[in-house]
């Protein structure tokens, strides 16, 4: 039997190259062949839902062949994920909804400063290589938490690394299933919460069935058409303008352009400079001149922040414990920041080229000479223009008549646009036929698809290996049915205090439906569990806890939470201060004890943690008890706001927790310290305690010792052996 | 012939040296550089177009994390083969 399956997959390993190739191939075709429908006038909604239910179909396929009902194929793809095709895998999994359609958008928005995310979330692949990645797979782990139990004796240390990961993942998967919403919606113009419900579907098809490994063989595919959905509209556009279809290299010129014509504009009196005297929204910040959305501080804190945070989360270093060897872990770092690479060094040249776009054809000109481009995402209320929603080129003057002395020629101030435009706008600009749009919806689809899938996975595998098997299970029968009772009774409670909020789909309804829901569920999964080996158990409930997870996801996704999608950023800072100095010090350090690293993670998490929620939702107690000020504008180092103006009106200090639209929200903090930067104060805080503490501690034992050792050296049986079967 | 705990120690002081080497790199071009950006986007790279300190930090550096990746995948597996710490190849 062993040894049948296991020439049976040698095949299939053997065959990889030829299956994506195949698949790239048919995906090109399946490409030309709506090219051809759309030549013959079949219309532009039918070919937008072609593209998204054709490309959700096969990850579905893909996600139900590779079902697997082995333990350690679910957890980690029976370790056999060959280097190349798990730094695709990893590509995908790390490229988010964000990477592919706000990216370019904010680089638009900020030029040079924007660039430090750019960076951020490339430069952190060599953190992973260098000091964690590689090792973790040694260890041997099926999660991060694993790695923290075992290093740090026991289920304290586990416990804290379940609530880090809960805490920076939940929010990530939340924002990626929005962003299935928003893209379906827009470009289907489905109704969103039923977008969003569509995407959880495609969602569930690739994860539940076949975990780890059929996420896996997805995110490959996923990869292949994010990657040419991403490259394909700006090659075309560069071919166009320049003669040449490498458009990371044309962009140079596309920026000296810019350049020059920021200049015309600022003479020609249609742009304010921003300058130290007056820096506000509505002043034109040149593209390629630094720090003037963030002080030296916050972009070199943005950088590093990003980067550790890449190397402390658990969505990503799980991807390197399917690898067959330490080396292959380190080889696939390597091939996946390739892969990364491909989408990041374009993303600027996309902004470069719209802005080229937006500076010559519509800043400066008449308003009767508009683009009709504009209106199509005008309607959509994500371009503005004199203030108001640009839906049609009568708006556009009507609102513009309004504004007193008005020229009659657009100018820079009476125009803002969405950052999410910038990518899904490039194809019309370029003036391509309609199945390049879709295209690129289907890229962002695949962006977002691609990271929940390894988050949910991440997360659903926390709770049913971390908490369920290694905490739960060897309780004894009565303690454990109270653990289990009392869980259940909170998220029971949970869901009834969640869905007292009306959902905008089914109203108040929902509660019912979602209990409703519940209960099939039991009736379904319980006479497979009374007839389950112990195996077979451990899959249900990781499949049914995915299943929860995700409807919890699209449920919180469904009701637009502003903040959540916010709060994505954050999710880097609070990794980096909760796992970055356990991990490493772990690994580089035999003397960090159990004490100093449960004292390290509470301590560093813990101001992390403190530092975002004072300053988003208790910023008069940070005010008042915490010393906390405002944070300073970049350019002239004003105040951003007027403190004690906002203290002494009582309409903002009984605010509590503050709305976003507060002005004080996000705005206070220490030292002038953007708090999506948190990591910097909480990582420095987490060694620092974990050092002082480990030293004042009991050195680890002989055998966690020889522990380490083994980890350091890649040959030999992983540290951690699971039974599998 | 050294023991296995000298073998070891060895190893991991070339790991750590190797780590350390990176680390720098790392730095130097996700950081340093960039604190130079004024001065660097005086220059203009010929041809393409783009001022060199807006380059390095839209490309320049990233090429260099790239490149080092495999070169760093590179020199820590000759390091294990070297003291008899590599995996077999099957």
């Amino acid at each position: 039997m062993a040894t049948q399956t296991s020439s049976a997959s040698d095949a299939f390993y053997k065959q990889l190259g030829r299956m994506y190739g195949t698949y790239t191939g048919g995906f090109i075709g399946f490409v030309v062949f709506l090219a051809l429908l759309e030549y013959l006038g079949v219309p532009n909604r039918i070919l937008g839902y072609l593209f998204v239910f054709f490309t959700l179909a096969v990850y579905a396929i893909i996600g139900i062949a590779t079902r697997t009902a082995q333990v350690s194929e679910y957890y980690v793809a029976g370790r056999r994920v060959p280097a190349f095709y798990n730094g695709m895998a990893t590509g995908a999994d790390w490229m988010s909804a964000a990477s592919f359609v706000a990216m370019a958008g904010s680089l638009f928005l900020q030029g040079y400063d924007g660039l430090a995310w750019v960076l951020g979330w490339t430069g952190g692949f060599v953190l992973v290589s260098i000091l964690v990645g590689p090792y973790l797979r040694k260890f041997g782990a099926y999660t991060v938490p694993d790695f923290l139990s075992f290093r740090y004796g026991g289920n304290f240390a586990r416990f804290l690394g379940v609530i880090v990961l809960v805490c920076c993942s939940f929010t990530y998967v939340t924002a990626q299933v929005y962003g299935t919403g928003i893209i379906a919606s827009r470009f289907l113009g489905m109704n969103f919460e039923l977008a969003v419900f569509a995407g959880l579907i495609g969602i569930l098809a690739c994860a539940m069935l076949g975990g780890m490994r059929a996420v896996t063989w997805t995110q490959i595919a996923q990869y292949i058409v994010l990657i040419v959905a991403y490259l394909v509209p700006i090659i075309i556009l560069s071919t166009q303008h320049y003669g040449i279809p490498i458009p990371e290299l044309t962009y140079g010129r596309a920026i000296a352009d810019i350049t020059a014509r920021e200049q015309e504009l600022i003479k020609s009196g249609l742009a304010v400079l921003c300058t130290a005297a007056d820096c506000g929204p509505t002043t034109l910040k040149p593209h390629i001149q630094p720090f003037m959305n963030y002080t030296p501080l916050n972009f070199f804190g943005i950088i590093f922040c990003m980067m550790v945070g890449t190397a402390s989360l658990p969505h990503i270093l799980m991807r390197y414990f399917t690898t067959p060897s330490v080396k292959q872990a380190r080889d696939s770092v390597a091939w996946s920041l390739l892969f990364i690479f491909l989408l990041y060094f374009s993303a600027p040249a996309y902004a470069a080229f719209s802005k080229l776009e937006v500076y010559t054809n519509i800043i400066g000109r008449d308003l009767s000479a508009l683009r009709p481009w504009l209106f199509t995402w005008g309607e959509l209320g994500l371009i503005k223009i004199c203030g108001a929603d640009a839906v049609s080129l009568d708006a556009a003057i009507a609102a513009c008549k309004k504004i007193a002395n008005h020229p009659g020629v657009l100018r820079f101030q009476d125009f803002s646009i969405n950052t999410d435009v910038i990518v899904l706008s490039t194809p019309e600009i370029a003036g391509l036929p309609y199945v390049i749009s879709g295209l690129v919806a289907a890229g962002g689809l695949a962006a977002a698809l691609s990271t929940a899938d390894g988050l949910l996975l991440a997360i659903a595998n926390a709770l049913s290996h971390d908490v369920y098997y290694k905490m739960i299970q060897p309780l004894e029968d009565k303690k454990r049915t109270i653990v289990i009772s009392a869980i259940v009774a909170v998220v029971v409670a949970g869901l009834f205090w969640f869905t007292a909020v009306p959902s905008p789909l089914y109203g108040i309804q929902w509660r019912w439906l979602l209990l409703g829901g519940l209960a099939v569920l039991a009736a379904v999964v319980y006479p497979f569990w009374g007839k389950a080996n112990d195996v077979a158990k451990r899959l249900i409930l990781a499949r049914v806890l995915l299943l929860l997870v995700a409807v919890a996801a699209a449920s919180l996704a469904s009701t637009r939470p502003s903040d959540i999608l916010a709060m994505v950023g954050w999710a880097f800072s609070l990794a980096m201060a909760g796992n970055f100095p356990a991990l490493t010090l772990g690994i580089w350090w035999k003397r960090a004890t159990t004490t100093g690293a449960i004292c390290g993670i509470i301590a560093g998490w813990g101001i992390c943690l403190f530092y975002l929620v004072t300053s988003r939702y208790f910023p008069q107690a940070g005010v008042t008890y915490f010393g906390m000020s405002s944070l300073l504008n970049p350019e002239t180092g004003q105040a951003l706001v007027d403190i004690s103006k906002i203290m002494a009106d009582p309409k903002w200090l009984a605010d509590v927790p503050a709305s976003a639209t507060n002005p004080m929200a996000n705005r206070v903090g220490w030292f002038d310290l953007n708090n999506i930067n948190c990591g910097l104060l909480g990582m420095p805080l987490g060694f620092l305690v974990m050092i002082v503490v480990s030293l004042m501690t009991k050195a680890p034992s002989k055998e966690m010792m020889a522990f380490i050792d083994e980890i350091r050296k890649p040959r030999g049986r992983t540290v951690l052996e699971e039974k599998t079967s | 012939m050294p023991t296995e705990q000298e073998r070891e120690e060895a190893h991991w002081r070339k790991t750590t040296n190797l780590m350390l080497t990176h680390l720098g790199i790392w730095f130097f071009f996700g950081y340093i550089v960039h604190m130079f950006v004024n001065v660097l986007n005086k220059v203009t790279i010929p041809i393409l177009g783009f001022p060199l300190g807006f380059y390095m930090a839209a490309q320049g550096a990233l090429i260099v994390f790239v490149v080092q990746l495999f070169l760093f995948a590179k020199q820590q597996n000759k390091i294990d083969r070297e003291f008899g710490f590599a995996e077999d190849e099957e």
